[in-house]
């Protein structure tokens, strides 16, 4: 479990002998050969894997007017950066990456936030509950949304807010109401990941904050919170990912188009001014751009977070 | 694993009474901020899953079209069941794409996935570049999968059109076609799925004691019976979660295909059928809740498969 923090353990050097393993160093003709095989392989299939993406970018890269006169499977006549800023700017898409933005970020704090104060309550105390409260938590991630997409949208359509959280009024068609529906989905998760982790650290060391006289909440905030950052930073990257891909929820819960966030507005945005194909392509790539950022930036940090859950065994 | 080899000494029998002395010994502010602590996140989930679970199943009883106040609602038992089963049109072919769906994911990505994490779990050049690419569009939503292969698969434009020369003449059309469509989208949600799952046994397969591995070899067992005797059965938790994620998964899926075409000609699948309630012309709010209780149902064995594999240690201890 805690091994699966960003960190993966490398295999002993000494654990195979020399030659039986495809990456010894002096292997036999056969062995060669093998490893020829598996490089061929595995390059041939990242090949295949990649292709989308790169068809993606070569369509992005090239004008209307080539790729109408020598179709796209042709060689480009230029190549330019010229649908990029076409769909950067007629479609308005910093707008969309500010909505985004704004419902991203809150529900992820918040969500952090929650989830390790339960998971702190519940890996630092012996409650009876415990373990039926991590079920509740666990279990309520895992249900396919559409479950309760019907009450939901009811309810929301029934919850006034104040308006300078909500300029229609009500939980629907806000960004707020996003907010707390990504928090109640998400939180779930990280707490079970979060309270492993917890439990991982000495219970001395609040024991000892607790005879200083430390209150429960200092015994959070300032012992076990910050013990806890290769947790947070892989789950926070992890849940930036899924957060940001949303699709569902802003389609339903969102009934203004200018309200959505960039991931739900690329449908609409498709049809009405993505109009030819080297735009959508360049609109759906953009829209990737932070997504493969995190990706790049923070790899480490999200195969730590994605398999967090899963290596406890 | 750790965790608990960690929390046992720390809590055996005598201890335990200890704590819960401490536990009554707590201050009346400590007392207050542990319920806050707990009782706001545990409030929200609540009102925003598990109430509306709830909700879902009553109104899965009722008539409702959401117009007319609460008091509209009217009870009609089983009806709305037994007319999804019977006259509902587009329900069966909905679950029969929801099977196929299923089917496909845990065969085929699952089973690469297991294929690539084993060639990749060794020392290997280039070996965390092999992966990096197989699992990038993990980081990619579902949504955007569909754009992208939408441009692999259009018809006179694509990649996968020019590369068989159909481009021109006699155009496969891959996301029109009712009878192709649903295979095409499932290639593309694979190309997600498969670096997910490469990612998770990879973590498995690191976690397994190289001990054993050796013990099988000198034991005279070649990689083939090493693999299968030795490492797959440890790996078996994996393998469950594997499993669980995997069927979550495909019963979630919705994203792909309302991107590509809202869930028709072909593609409807039982999440767009509940959504198509809400946003779409009909507004049946019973009808809506009882095929979302339909996919509940089928969910929560999975759930409960689930919670047991990763709570099970905890419950022992």
């Amino acid at each position: 479990m805690t091994s699966a923090v960003g960190v993966r353990p490398k295999k002993s050097a000494g654990s195979l002998p020399p030659g039986s393993g495809l990456g010894g160093k002096h292997d036999r003709p056969r062995d060669r050969a093998l490893r020829g095989a598996l490089h061929t392989f595995l390059g041939l299939t990242c090949l295949v894997w990649i292709a989308p993406l790169l068809w993606a970018v070569y369509a992005s890269l090239r004008s209307y007017d080539d790729t109408a006169q020598h179709g796209y499977f042709s060689l480009p006549s230029k190549l330019t950066f010229a649908n990029f800023a076409k769909a950067w700017t007629s479609a308005d898409l910093p707008h969309y990456y500010l909505n985004t933005l704004l419902i991203t970020i809150p529900a992820l704090l918040i969500t952090l936030l929650f989830s390790s104060l339960v998971a702190f309550c519940v890996s630092r105390f012996n409650f009876k509950f415990n373990l039926a409260l991590l079920m509740l938590f666990t279990a309520g991630n895992l249900l396919p949304q559409q479950v309760i997409i019907v009450p939901i949208y009811r309810l929301f359509l029934l919850t006034p807010v104040p308006s300078w959280l909500s300029d229609s009024g009500y939980l629907l068609d806000s960004q707020f109401g996003l907010v707390l529906v990504h928090v109640a989905f998400q939180t779930g998760f990280c707490t079970f990941v979060l309270s492993n982790y917890m439990k991982t650290i000495p219970h001395e060391l609040t024991e000892a904050a607790r005879v200083d006289g430390a209150s429960v909440f200092r015994q959070y905030w300032q012992v076990i919170l910050p013990l806890c950052r290769p947790a947070l930073a892989a789950l926070g990257t992890l849940e930036f990912a899924w957060i940001y891909n949303d699709f569902m929820w802003a389609i339903v819960l969102i009934q203004t188009g200018d309200k959505m966030p960039i991931t739900s507005a690329l449908a609409s945005l498709s049809g009405q001014f993505f109009t030819d194909y080297n735009l959508v392509a360049a609109g759906s790539l953009l829209t990737a751009l932070p997504s493969l950022i995190v990706f790049f930036v923070l790899q480490r940090q999200f195969i730590g977070g994605l398999t967090l859950g899963s290596t406890k065994g | 694993m750790t965790i608990l080899d960690i929390d046992q000494p720390v809590a055996p029998p005598p201890r335990r009474k200890g704590r819960r002395g401490r536990a009554t010994a707590l201050a009346g502010t400590d007392r207050l901020t542990l319920g806050l602590m707990l009782g706001i996140p545990t409030l929200l989930v609540l009102a925003l899953i598990w109430g509306p679970a709830l909700a879902s199943v009553a109104l899965s009883f009722t008539e409702w079209d959401g117009v007319g106040g609460l008091s509209d609602i009217r009870w009609v038992g089983l009806q709305n069941y037994a007319d999804i089963f019977t006259t509902y049109p587009r329900f069966w072919p909905a679950v029969q794409h929801n099977l196929i769906w299923l089917a496909f994911l845990i065969v085929l990505p699952t089973a690469f996935g297991l294929f690539l994490a084993v060639l990749l779990d060794r020392k290997l050049r280039f070996g965390r570049l092999y992966q990096s690419v197989l699992y990038m569009p993990v980081v990619l939503s579902l949504a955007l999968t569909g754009f992208i292969w939408q441009l692999m698969y259009n018809p006179d434009q694509g990649l996968i059109n020019s590369l068989i020369g159909h481009a021109h003449t006699d155009q496969i059309n891959w996301l029109g076609n009712p009878d192709l469509n649903l295979y095409a989208v499932l290639v593309a949600a694979g190309w997600k799925h498969t670096g997910y799952v490469m990612l998770l046994y990879l973590a498995g397969l690191k976690a397994v004691d190289p001990s054993l591995k050796e013990a099988a070899q000198l034991d005279g067992a070649n990689g083939w019976q090493t693999f299968w005797q030795v490492t797959f059965p440890v790996l078996r938790p994996i393998n469950v979660i594997v499993l669980v994620i995997t069927v979550i998964e495909g019963l979630r899926a919705f994203d792909i295909v309302y991107a590509l075409n809202r869930g028709r000609n072909g593609l409807e699948l039982v999440s767009v059928l509940i959504t198509d309630n809400i946003i779409g012309e009909s507004s049946r709010i019973g009808w809506g809740s009882a095929l979302a209780v339909i996919l509940l149902v089928i969910s929560l064995g999975f759930i409960v498969t689930y919670l047991v594999q990763v709570f099970r240690k905890e419950e022992r201890s």
